[in-house]
């Protein structure tokens, strides 16, 4: 039955809106669609945002675990060519600081009436248009360093439960001691 | 209640991380698919060089793997600025922001170079993105719970690269 409904392409993007209005929502409501919030955690000032991501990890990992266990849906992990994931991510994480928005909460804050985010998404359309006319000359270079879709509990042949025991452990823990300094 | 949780300006994180991850989940239950946003960029942009060079747009290697078209991942885009638009104006935080306040104290200047500053790091999200095949939520959610090792050393480095950047440009409050 699920599987009948992966295919129906009208449903899913109906799916796919609603999912984005909750997650739109909820990344409101979390403060994330706020330029102020995401550059204080840049600047360790404030934990907002990390708070955010790690509580979603932990609650999302323990749950998609089980449902791909359980349910047709399978895991989808993105290969891992690492080079360019190491340098993608740290110019990705330049523009994060001087957008002081994500792609995500760049969409969020366009809904609260950020005018500088607007001009942050036309950044991204032209940033995302530069990297697919220069990507056959990459090729090469991105192809070298794949590994693979692989996983930490793949990698270390490890049950994945462990990890995500001790994932979760360790983001509480941090969480945690956030608290406990006040941050 | 409900009028007070519905219009108050914010929750707990924790509140809101647990229900992203539960967004999570009905991701993959109802549609088999882990939640991300920086492919519905791209995509976009080759809808719009469809618009203007025509079809063979269609032939460049990136657009046979990232067909420029309306999927499930852009109609989630759409629907985060539709969200956000909700919750904003139910709890009266709607409103026009040309420059935001650490900006505006430690660059300064007037709307015109927040715009450009926002376009420029933009810019680099985009490609960043694009190049480490994912963003904030593909890698540092959805992948970072799939246990994906590429989405923890992505997740790693954007952090990385955003609190050096951001120590150098504002560093100074």
């Amino acid at each position: 039955m699920l599987e009948r409904l992966y295919e129906d392409r009208k449903k899913q993007l109906l799916f796919g809106f609603l999912i984005g209005v909750a997650f739109g929502f909820l990344l409101d409501r979390g403060g994330a669609t706020d330029f102020d919030v995401i550059v204080k955690q840049l600047l360790l000032k404030d934990f907002t945002v990390l708070k955010i991501i790690f509580s979603a990890i932990i609650t999302g990992m323990i749950g998609v675990h089980l449902i791909v266990r359980y349910l047709p849906a399978e895991l989808q992990p993105k290969p891992c060519f690492w080079k360019p994931i190491m340098i993608g991510g740290l110019i990705f994480g330049a523009g994060f600081a001087l957008l002081g928005l994500c792609p995500g909460t760049a969409a969020g804050a366009l809904g609260t009436g950020s005018v500088h985010a607007l001009f942050g998404v036309l950044g991204m359309l032209v940033g995302a248009g530069l990297f697919a006319s220069i990507y056959p000359k990459l090729t090469g270079f991105i192809d070298r360093s794949n590994m693979g879709e692989v996983t930490i509990d793949g990698v270390l042949e490890i049950n994945k439960w462990w990890i995500i025991t001790l994932i979760s452990l360790i983001l509480a823990v941090i969480m945690y001691y956030l608290e406990m300094i006040g941050l | 209640m409900i009028m007070n949780i519905l219009t108050s300006e914010l929750w707990s994180p924790y509140v809101v991380g647990i229900g992203i991850g539960v967004l999570v989940w009905i991701s993959f239950i109802i549609s088999n698919k882990a939640i991300g946003c920086s492919t519905a960029y791209a995509r976009t942009f080759g809808m719009a060089e469809k618009l203007v060079r025509g079809e063979k747009v269609k032939e460049k290697e990136y657009y046979k793997k990232f067909i420029p078209k309306i999927d499930w991942e852009w109609m989630l885009v759409l629907g985060i600025v539709v969200g956000a638009l909700i919750s904003s104006v139910l709890s009266g935080s709607f409103r026009f922001e040309n420059v935001p306040l650490i900006w505006k104290e430690t660059i300064g200047g007037g709307p015109l170079l927040r715009f450009a500053g926002a376009f420029i790091g933009g810019l680099l999200l985009g490609f960043g993105a694009r190049m480490a095949g994912g963003c904030t939520s593909g890698h540092g959610i959805s992948g970072t719970i799939q246990l994906a090792l590429s989405s923890w050393l992505a997740f790693i480095a954007f952090f990385v690269g955003g609190i050096l950047t951001a120590l150098f440009i504002y560093g100074g409050i």
